[in-house]
């Protein structure tokens, strides 16, 4: 894997973990009080598969989307304002946490329904097909999510269609409370696809270099007009369903394996061992560290939406008081 | 109505407009194609042959893909319309309507919009039973973010087809299949009647009937009858259910002092209750009689003609209540 590659993989990745951690301590300390949905130990995974789609891709993410949003590029500081509530956030404060939208680097939606993702990556797709803009779609979400019927229908229908999306499921072994196993009988999310005559992959979604292939393949063959894949990517849910949510339903050995299996400390080595120096990192990271401080202060500083607001952007044309 | 411009034509040439003048507006829908026949009631017949499978696309039986498809279409500039086959089949994708379609501008701050059509098709009077004739327009009224639209006549239809296609955000626009074989008139190439504004049907002075849909042809039947007896109504035709045309539906109730809201969809929680409240509200001392509604009965649509007949508000039904209001003592 050649060197710049790895060292955007590793940017993308240290922005999502230092925001993640700086909204975690904003959260233990009250000085913020919101609902947040923690990306620890999924940092990588996205990070390494959403360096292989250009700016102008369009992405699809879930409540759980904040790695996915970091990772395609939506500027600190409005992510910050809008989890905050601000009216400087990316959506004026309306959507928050579950709902963040930034079309300027291609987050085009993110649901807080399981699944309901699926089928809207399918339309963004239709769309680029039809104009042959040359755009990939990628939509992102949890094993839990493919075991409702929008899974389902929207695999049929891209592989029908062989639209340009990438199905990314970021397998972290739980839905909600539920362990995979507890939810599903068939042993890789993977071999779904087989039923829709899809081609698909599962891959080490903590191995850098393996994660950014599997994306790079599929980003290539959707952009070849070659139709869809369904990836899924192998990863941990470090901590609870929503941030401070218990999690001792996670048995004594999943908590041993998920923590051996940190991508963080493994990123780390794989860098140290592409002879990316200790001073190098550090230094990207303090350089991150201001900036996700900046942002956090910028939405601390930011004004609360007007009440008029509630009466604006629910149809084109205002509500009237 | 005279002349012999149909419904199905009607909606048919404003697709054909709207398509022929952008390439973003696409149809998605079962069997929508020429392969599949043009669609069930032959709506978008010949649509396909003149611009390609990629823009009128046949689909899998998948509300929900076919709703969030569009939904993502939208998105992305387009201008979808989704055909939902009927009604009921709307229940399957309301996900994809309710929490996606109808929210996305404003969970967005406005930085994107929804401009999709979803046609369907519904109605009581053609004996399917339960699950293939409900009117749900209340369901879509009572969600912010969405308009719903229904036409009575061809020529609406052609117009509000073309309004709902331009719209910026999500439209239902609803078809009752019985209307569909009703002759019109032609009201020529380009007709659009714009979101939002009621037509008064006919005129009268004692009396407002506000409806939409098939039961204007009811409505203005019975003010035929009635013109007889002396009693003059006024049909106050809605086409945009919501948000509905209060302006043009106050100045009416005002003339006359007297209201009935008429609907087929279930009487009980329908989009009546809030006509009739928000008349109420607006203008209780000018009413010489409460507000009257007449709407389906509170039971799943029957199949067997007899229970039908019990179930649909009929002409007797709309003349009793008029009569209702006419002979109010207070």
């Amino acid at each position: 894997m050649d060197r710049a590659k790895l060292l955007d993989i590793y940017t993308r990745t240290m922005r999502v973990a230092r925001a993640d951690e700086k909204f975690r301590s904003l959260l233990m300390s009250g000085k913020m009080a919101v609902v947040y949905y923690t990306v620890r130990g999924q940092e990588l995974v996205s990070a390494a598969a959403i360096a292989a789609l250009d700016q102008s891709d369009y992405l699809v993410t879930t409540y759980r989307g904040q790695h996915d949003q970091i990772a395609k590029g939506v500027p600190l500081d409005l992510l910050f304002a809008e989890i905050m509530g601000k009216a400087t956030g990316t959506c004026k404060g309306k959507g928050g946490s579950m709902h963040i939208t930034h079309p300027a680097t291609g987050v085009m939606v993110t649901t807080g329904v399981v699944g309901s993702g699926l089928p809207i990556a399918n339309g963004l797709a239709l769309a680029s097909q039809n104009r042959g803009d040359g755009k990939v779609t990628m939509v992102c979400f949890g094993d839990g999510a493919t075991n409702i019927g929008a899974f389902h229908e929207a695999m049929n229908m891209a592989q029908l269609w062989k639209l340009p999306v990438i199905f990314f499921c970021q397998n972290n072994r739980y839905g909600e409370h539920t362990a995979f196993a507890d939810h599903t009988d068939v042993a890789s999310i993977a071999a779904r696809a087989a039923a829709y005559n899809m081609h698909s992959v599962t891959v080490d979604g903590n191995d850098a270099e393996a994660m950014y292939g599997a994306a790079k393949a599929a980003v290539d063959r959707a952009r070849a007009g070659d139709g869809p894949t369904l990836i899924e990517a192998m990863c941990y849910r470090m901590m609870g369903h929503f941030f401070g949510a218990d999690f001792s339903y996670m048995p004594a050995a999943h908590l041993a394996e998920m923590a051996a299996a940190d991508p963080l400390p493994r990123l780390r080595t794989l860098m140290l061992d592409h002879q990316f120096s200790e001073a190098e990192l550090d230094r990207i990271v303090a350089g991150i560290d201001a900036e996700v401080d900046a942002a956090a202060q910028f939405a601390f500083d930011s004004p609360l939406p007007d009440a008029s607001e509630i009466r604006k952007d629910v149809f084109e044309e205002e509500i009237a008081a | 109505m005279s002349g012999k411009f149909t419904m199905v034509a009607a909606i048919n040439r404003a697709i054909d407009e709207a398509m022929a003048e952008d390439d973003g507006v696409i149809l998605l829908g079962e069997d929508v194609a020429a392969k599949q026949g043009g669609g069930v009631f032959k709506i978008s017949s010949g649509l396909s042959e003149k611009y390609g499978t990629h823009r009128v696309r046949a689909t899998p039986i998948s509300e929900q893909a076919i709703m969030g498809a569009c939904v993502g279409a939208a998105l992305a500039g387009f201008r979808p319309i989704a055909e939902i086959m009927l009604m009921n089949f709307v229940t399957v994708a309301m996900d994809q309507i309710v929490n996606h379609a109808a929210k996305l501008r404003f969970m967005s701050g406005g930085q994107t919009n929804v401009p999709l059509v979803i046609r369907t098709t519904t109605g009581v009077g053609v004996g399917f039973g339960g699950q293939h004739s409900d009117m749900l327009e209340a369901w879509f009224a009572h969600v912010p973010g969405l308009k719903v639209v229904t036409p009575s006549n061809a020529a609406d239809a052609q117009g509000l087809m073309r309004a709902a296609i331009a719209c910026n955000d999500p439209v239902i626009f609803i078809e009752n299949i019985l209307c569909y074989g009703v002759a019109g008139d032609d009201p020529g190439p380009g007709h659009v009647v714009p979101l939002g504004q009621a037509a008064v049907a006919v005129e009268g002075s004692d009396c407002t009937i506000v409806t939409y849909g098939r039961t204007v042809l009811d409505a203005l039947s019975v003010a035929a009858e009635l013109k007889e007896t002396g009693v003059s109504v006024e049909v106050v035709d809605l086409r945009t259910i919501a948000p509905y045309d209060e302006a043009t539906v106050m100045a009416s109730v005002r003339k006359t002092g007297r209201a009935v809201v008429l609907h087929e969809a279930v009487k009980a929680y329908g989009t009546g209750a809030e006509i009739s409240a928000r008349i109420h509200e607006a203008a209780f001392n000018e009413l010489k009689a409460p507000v009257q509604r007449v709407g389906g009965a509170f039971s799943a649509v029957p199949m067997a003609t007899a229970l039908k007949q019990a179930w649909i508000p009929t002409k007797d039904g709309i003349k009793a209540a008029v009569h209702r209001a006419m002979d109010w003592k207070r």
